[in-house]
């Protein structure tokens, strides 16, 4: 496997300016003849399959839901960030870099982020030219906060819906070029191949989640933009679609997977309440701001908590962090409530939780205050969990939030197989080893409105394409394997349910697994026995797995069998991959790798490269291939927030 | 957390060819902190087990801003609480021994694709016709260039709020998609941004609205008590005088 990441030669500020000229392009008369395929139409897929209509390619655009409205993106909450200092507090394009670059604790390419720092400015002037309602100061200028921790406000938001305005603004987009003509949208499709002939990524196989049919479709080059895979652990904050199948399906035709094991665990979470929950709601990081977290002191303590007086509660974080308290970051406050659960200190039916407490602030600042501050997050809240934050502490509990690895870029977000791209949270490319908060939204536009034409331009400058159809071999082998598969999954389901399991049961098997051995903080002991361990509930799942129903209709056990399928395979080369990172970085705490105050010890004599997988074969070991990185403009420095 | 016993009466139908009735399931042991869809998740999981076709249901987010989820619930779409999704409401909000129809949206613009999932396609097209404002990637002028008030903008979140669920056609006696079209006609009217196209969207939009089969308001204000994101009928208000504004200007 190569991986040339073909970064641009220059000063880092010049970059991106040196590499749109000396780029090739398309003569904007041959463009229609040339045809992209999108695979997801969320922010990064949305905003890539408009613009490059608005360009002249013909575009097929591809989703699972009914609508590419409804794409995971739409559930982002906090912000967008942009280096416009709008707020004259010491923000710009170097800042923004450099807080990406540190926050993701020095594991991700310098020129990439840089560039995404750069073109984070006009993303919000496209979508406020959009109809984008963000919120605005009473002048009529755009409002800003502060978000996750930094110390400029640069956050643009519209309420808490920050990521549905955005999408709305991108599907606005894609809507005209559908009603123009140029792209053609194909709704329920589920991506299940990428076709790869001569060498290079040339089409698609996909089901019809309605009919059931396969069906092949052609083009010249084709973009992936189908998110991330928290799913794996079964419960996340993802929508029960989002999945690792497109990105592995890509994999397994030759696609290195970088830094799979990097995931990202929020710690503001609404606690699992019993085990036929589906998926956890994530609260906003910013009651983190007012609220304090404790458990108490005693273990298996089941008093209310109004019943604890003040000096039988440990404020761990306040105590353990004096200087950054309740405010340590995501990865820090994770890990901390986890261990104090482990201590048997946990709180709630589960004992999986810990007090969130807005009692002193509103001692404080008032009820008033308080609730106009939160009242939004406190009634959801109460929705879901019948309690009162305002009457009585919050119970939150860490829970998986994004994926920072996913599918090898270059600079020009192509994949290691020519004319495959990847963007949004479906590559590795930005974050590192962790994401700072509104950075998600950020990339996936950048990728998809202001990177990719650029990319597929010169890709298609530079390279002759022999003409292709649906019914050269490659097409029919794939939707082969693909049928083939599909009826592997249905195997079993002939002689009835009796002595197999459902779908659900064998991936809530699989997310347990993930979860205690391969989650927030890692050994070397229990990631051997996660690899050990996983090979028998794989066969237990093509052995035992039962699915009602046929193919050729609508059959959504089928549907997430198949992922399950996936994220099954995928979940090896996670759990290698944290193994054979022997240091603790980013969100992950390793936990040979300390420091003497037990913080994170990253190791950058050893450590400072992206982890490239390659597919070897069913029953194979994946290779490991690592890109070196390497720090030109900045100094990689250890965090501390005691 | 307690536990109830359900009774439920589910339509189910195979295809849109088929015929489709309501069949009748027991649940017992609901625990009541689920979600609607959690229940529905538990039976599935039963009927799985029995050897039986689980239902087949929308949902993506269940955090009640995708606008995947929708049935209607005794009657009611969404169910018996106000401004809530389906996927966001929670078992607590029935009794034990309770017998609860459940259905899928219903509309002769939504076709059945099988049980409670349905075809909302004609949602996207009315979008398609206008729903946007014209501007191509780039070139685009400076974000604080046109100062907006904070009222105003509040006024445009406060209509792009929806989330395209088409509870609003579901529960309109007339089927019209009225609450949702004017949602976004609203939105881009009150946003300087979407002067320029102002009339030629209204009129588009509601052409294909028309064209897709959705009927007329008659102010029966049945979307509005329906709508889990609590969209004003005063939207339709709007759209109403800037479809004339602009078929006394423009036709
Ligand atoms: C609750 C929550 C809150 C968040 N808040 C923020 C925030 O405030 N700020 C921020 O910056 N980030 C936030 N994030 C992260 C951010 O929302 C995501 O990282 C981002 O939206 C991902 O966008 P995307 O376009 O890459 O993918 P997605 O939006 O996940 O879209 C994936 C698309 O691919 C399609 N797809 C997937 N697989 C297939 C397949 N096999 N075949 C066909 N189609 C497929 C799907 O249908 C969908 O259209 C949040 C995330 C969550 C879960
Ligand atoms: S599942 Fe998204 S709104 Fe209900």
């Amino acid at each position: 496997m190569e991986l040339n990441a073909r970064v641009p030669a220059g000063p880092l500020e010049k970059k991106w300016d040196t590499h749109r000229f000396s780029n090739k392009l398309v003569n904007p008369a041959n463009r229609r003849k040339y045809t992209a395929i999108v695979v997801g139409t969320g922010l990064a897929g949305g905003s890539a399959a408009a613009t490059l209509a608005e360009q002249g390619y013909t575009v097929k655009a591809f989703c699972i839901q009914d609508s590419p409205r409804r794409a995971h993106s739409i559930a982002a909450q906090g912000g967008i960030n942009a280096a416009k200092n709008y707020q004259n507090d010491g923000d710009s394009v170097f800042r923004l870099f450099y807080d990406t670059i540190k926050g993701g604790d020095f594991r991700a390419r310098e020129a990439n982020v840089y560039r995404l720092a750069q073109v984070s400015t006009e993303i919000i002037d496209q979508c406020v030219a959009q109809g984008v309602p963000f919120a605005r100061e009473y002048g009529g200028t755009l409002a800003n906060r502060s978000f996750g921790g930094a110390q400029v406000s640069r956050t643009f938001y519209a309420r808490g819906q920050t990521g549905q305005q955005l999408l709305l603004g991108a599907y606005g987009a894609l809507s005209r070029q559908i009603h123009a003509g140029r792209v053609k949208m194909f709704n329920r499709r589920e991506m299940m191949d990428v076709v790869v002939a001569d060498g290079r990524a040339r089409g698609i196989t996909v089901r019809n989640i309605i009919t059931g049919e396969i069906e092949s479709h052609e083009a010249d080059v084709v973009i992936l933009a189908t998110g991330g895979y928290g799913n794996v652990y079964f419960l996340s904050t993802n929508a029960m679609a989002s999945n690792v199948t497109a990105a592995w399906r890509a994999h397994k035709k030759g696609a290195g997977f970088a830094n799979p094991s990097f995931v990202q665990i929020h710690p503001t979470c609404i606690p699992v309440h019993g085990d036929y929950q589906s998926k956890l709601t994530l609260m906003s990081e910013s009651l983190r701001n007012d609220g304090r977290v404790w458990v108490p002191k005693k273990q298996g303590d089941t008093r209310l908590p109004a019943d604890i007086p003040e000096e039988e509660r440990d404020y761990y974080l306040e105590n353990k962090y004096p200087s950054f308290g309740n405010l340590v970051p995501r990865d820090v406050a994770s890990r901390n409530a986890k261990e104090q659960c482990d201590l048997g200190k946990g709180v709630g039916s589960t004992r999986l939780a810990v007090y969130l407490d807005f009692a002193d602030a509103i001692k404080r600042d008032g009820e008033a205050t308080i609730f106009k501050k939160y009242g939004n997050l406190f009634q959801m809240y109460q929705k879901i969990t019948d309690s009162d934050p305002m009457k009585e502490p919050m119970m939150i509990y860490p829970a998986v939030h994004y994926t920072m690895g996913g599918l090898w870029v270059d600079y020009d977000l192509m994949t290691n197989i020519p004319g495959l791209f990847a963007i949004g949270e479906c590559n590795f490319s930005d974050h590192g080893a962790n994401r700072l908060g509104a950075s998600a939204l950020m990339q996936g536009l950048a990728d998809g409105y202001f990177i990719i034409a650029t990319s597929v331009a010169h890709y298609l400058g530079t390279n002759k394409l022999d003409n292709i159809s649906v019914h050269d071999q490659a097409f029919i082998d794939s939707k082969r394997s693909v049928e083939d598969r599909i009826a592997k999954l249905l195997k079993n389901s002939s002689g009835g349910p009796a002595g197999k399991f459902t779908v659900d049961e064998i991936h809530k098997e699989l997310g347990k697994l993930m979860w205690d051995n391969c989650g927030m903080a890692r050994n070397k002991e229990d990631l051997e026995k996660a690899l050990k361990e996983l090979p028998a509930i794989k066969q237990k799942f093509w052995d035992y797995v039962y699915i009602p129903g046929d193919t050729k209709e609508i059959n959504q056990s089928l549907e997430r069998a198949g992922r399950v399928a996936d994220f099954l395979e995928f979940a090896e080369i996670m759990i290698r991959d944290a193994l054979t990172r022997e240091e603790s970085c980013g969100c992950h705490l390793r936990e040979e790798s300390q420091t003497e105050e037990n913080e994170a010890k990253r190791d950058d004599k050893k450590y400072s490269h992206v982890s490239v997988w390659e597919y070897s074969g069913e029953d194979a070991e994946p290779k490991l291939h690592i890109e070196p990185l390497s720090f030109e403009n900045v100094t990689p420095s250890q965090r501390s927030y005691k | 957390m307690s536990s109830i016993n359900l009774t439920l009466k589910i339509w189910r139908q195979q295809n849109s060819d088929a015929l489709g009735r309501l069949e009748t399931y027991t649940l017992d042991n609901v625990n009541t902190d689920m979600s609607f869809l959690e229940m529905l998740d538990v039976l599935n999981e039963k009927l799985t087990k029995e050897s039986k076709d689980p239902v087949a249901f929308d949902h993506d987010c269940r955090e009640g801003i995708c606008g995947m989820c929708g049935a209607i619930v005794d009657g009611v779409a969404h169910g018996p609480e106000k401004e809530v999704t389906l996927c966001q409401l929670h078992m607590r909000h029935f009794k034990d021994g309770d017998s609860i129809v459940i259905e899928p949206f219903r509309s002769r613009a939504y076709p059945i694709k099988k049980d409670l999932l349905i075809d909302r396609s004609a949602l996207d097209r009315i979008i398609q016709a206008g729903g946007y404002v014209s501007v191509n990637t780039g070139g685009t002028i400076d974000g604080n260039a046109i100062p907006i008030s904070s009222q105003k903008a509040e006024l445009a979140m406060d209509a792009a709020a929806c989330i395209g669920c088409g509870a609003c056609v579901a529960s309109c006696p007339n089927g019209a998609a009225m609450l949702f079209t004017s949602a976004k006609i609203s939105q881009l009217a009150l946003l300087p941004q979407g002067q320029v196209e102002r009339k030629q969207r209204a009129l588009a939009m509601v052409e294909q609205m028309d064209k897709e089969g959705f009927g007329n308001c008659t102010n029966a204000k049945e979307c509005e008590a329906v709508c889990p994101k609590g969209i004003s009928i005063r939207n339709i208000a709007r759209l109403n005088r800037e479809y004339l504004l602009a078929a006394l200007t423009e036709g």
